[in-house]
């Protein structure tokens, strides 16, 4: 069974590899900074992972560790949306007329 | 709820986010779709953390809602930060994103190793997770602390770095191996971790600031594997794609990078640039060609095209106001002005993309240095502001240079070259740039800011008098 969940992971992780390199290629390089804050903000779905281990609270230590891991995310999701959409919004064509 | 149906809306929420991050990155493709992507990421990031609080195994709250607390509170600010300081900020997100991949790990192990679930697989992902998580977190605050000039930008070097450091990475596997052989071990893994945060600072300290965007474009690609291992770890598909896509995009923005800068990762992490050519840099020296603001508006006038090279320099003069200000003073006199972006001036990324935007420079105006190249020979002025090596002919022709083979901007072919720069000091790379001495330069010396807000004054007060 364990085995086959390996499997299965590893084939999502291939393709989503896949997918990535393509999507990103077209990404304007005029975006790449915006585009490494949103990646970040994106891959902090961690939080997800931190939110189990703060949430069931097994031990203290393990507890201790998830809230920590939730706050790291947590900065990253609410830091790395603001901050790409900040930057995306300057982010204008010349007017007509100019 | 029955379980089922709790862990069936859990995957279905999964899904719909490892589908809306797929599109989020889509539509950042181009400027007129972009934000729409960062909607799509916020509904994802949503379903995704939603889905996952349904889920029974959480039966406390408090914890989490202090740590949701803080991260707000902290990310907030950190979202508004000069976007001068952005490098520094995306420097500081891999490393938030690194540890949360470490503890979660390091928690993981603890609870399993207590269960007696460890089981071979978990315990190499788990290695593998913990390893990366915690050299991206130290690496990266290096790499922030440089950015922030905390600690010095200039390469650290010592004897037989490069073995030493391979060494600690190599002891740091083998301890994980080991782990792997018989997880009980358990006094293995806080020097697995020691070690990983040990090589993390390591890698970082030898590499100097002009290396700093491939830098944290690879630091960016670390970050995201983790999340992948850590997927991997707690069998969570989404996670794996998310952390996926991340390690792909840092990837393919650390080959762009390197291809900019000619060099391999390799020689970008062990190679330690820019000690070398003091001793080639004190050959003889050319005569430069000082001239002053008003000379530089008088020059400027008379142009029907312009090219603007911002680098680095603008940045740290905080000059790309001025910059604009100038731009509208010679485009309201009919004079067409572009600019020309390298892929690595700045330290990040796009950097001056985003600084020149936050000027309101419209980005139809911001040329990519493949697109602009064929253009110098008709530019009549190029103003060079802050950028020194992505403008440097030596590495057209001099095969002593240490940059010779980067791609650069072809500034040398255009009629005549205007240069700001604080002083003679050579650039961060530490080599002399024959630009400056070039029969079609002028120097004008001083802060980018002033002198441009000077180019400016002569350049209004002079269309009262003509």
């Amino acid at each position: 069974m364990e085995s086959l969940d390996l499997w299965g992971m590893a084939f999502v992780f291939m393709l989503a590899t896949f997918i990535g390199f393509d999507v990103i290629r077209n990404v304007s390089r005029l975006l790449h900074t915006p585009l490494m804050s949103l990646t970040n903000a994106i891959s902090a779905i961690a939080v997800v992972g931190s939110l189990i281990i703060a949430g069931e609270q097994k031990t203290t230590f393990s507890t201790v560790l998830g809230t920590i891991a939730v706050a790291a995310s947590m900065t990253n999701i609410v830091s790395g949306f603001l901050i790409t959409d900040r930057m995306l919004r300057m982010f204008k064509r010349r007017e007509p007329g100019k | 709820m029955s379980p089922a149906l709790t862990e069936n809306l859990t995957q279905a929420s999964y899904l719909a986010a490892a589908g809306l991050f797929i599109f989020s990155l889509r539509w950042l493709s181009r400027p007129e779709t972009a934000r729409r992507g960062v909607l799509a990421g916020v509904l994802g990031m949503s379903a995704a953390i939603v889905g996952t609080l349904l889920h029974p195994e959480i039966v406390h709250f408090e914890w989490i809602a202090v740590g949701v607390v803080v991260g707000a509170l902290a990310g907030v600010p950190l979202s508004r930060v000069a976007l001068t300081a952005v490098p520094q900020r995306t420097a500081l997100s891999h490393a938030f994103g690194g540890l949360a991949a470490g503890l979660v790990g390091t928690a993981k192990y603890s609870l399993w190793l207590a269960d007696g679930e460890l089981t071979k697989f978990r315990m190499g992902a788990i290695a593998v997770e913990v390893i990366l998580g915690f050299l991206t977190f130290t690496g990266s605050l290096m790499a922030a602390g440089k950015l922030q000039e905390v600690i010095p930008t200039r390469p650290i070097t010592y004897r037989n770095q490069n073995v030493i450091n391979l060494g600690l990475l190599g002891i740091a596997v083998a301890a994980g191996l080991w782990l792997i052989i018989d997880p009980t071990k358990w006094q293995l893994f806080p020097v697995l971790i020691a070690l990983s945060l040990a090589f993390g600072v390591l890698l970082i300290i030898p590499i100097g600031g002009a290396d700093m965007p491939t830098v944290i474009s690879l630091l960016n690609s670390y970050a995201g594997l983790a999340a992948v291992a850590m997927g991997f770890v707690l069998e969570n598909k989404v996670l794996i794609i998310a952390g996926a896509l991340d390690g792909s995009s840092g990837f393919i923005l650390s080959v762009i990078m390197c291809n900019a800068m000619n060099r391999s990762f390799t020689n970008v992490l062990f190679g330690a640039f820019g000690q070398v050519q003091a001793a080639a840099a004190a050959g003889e020296q050319k005569a430069v060609k000082s001239a002053t603001a008003q000379d530089a508006a008088d020059l400027l006038e008379t142009a029907s095209q312009v090219v603007v090279v911002p680098g680095y320099g603008m940045a740290v003069a905080q000059a790309q106001h001025r910059v604009r200000e100038l731009r509208d003073q010679l485009t309201k006199r009919g004079i067409s002005v572009k600019f020309a972006i390298h892929p690595v001036a700045g330290r990040m990324p796009g950097h001056m993309n985003v600084l020149l935007a936050e000027a309101e420079i419209p980005y139809d105006e911001l040329v990519e240095m493949d697109d602009i190249n064929p253009d110098f020979p008709q530019t009549d002025v190029v103003l060079v502001v802050g950028a020194n090596d992505v403008v440097n002919p030596a590495a057209r022709h001099d095969k002593s240079s240490p940059i010779y083979g980067m791609p650069i901007l072809d500034v040398d072919k255009a009629k005549s070259v205007i240069a700001i720069k604080r002083s003679m000091n050579p650039g961060f790379a530490g080599i002399d740039n024959e630009l400056y001495t070039a029969d079609n330069t002028v120097m004008v010396f001083g802060d980018a800011k002033a002198v441009i807000g000077d180019i400016v004054k002569a350049l209004s007060g002079g269309s009262g008098i003509h």
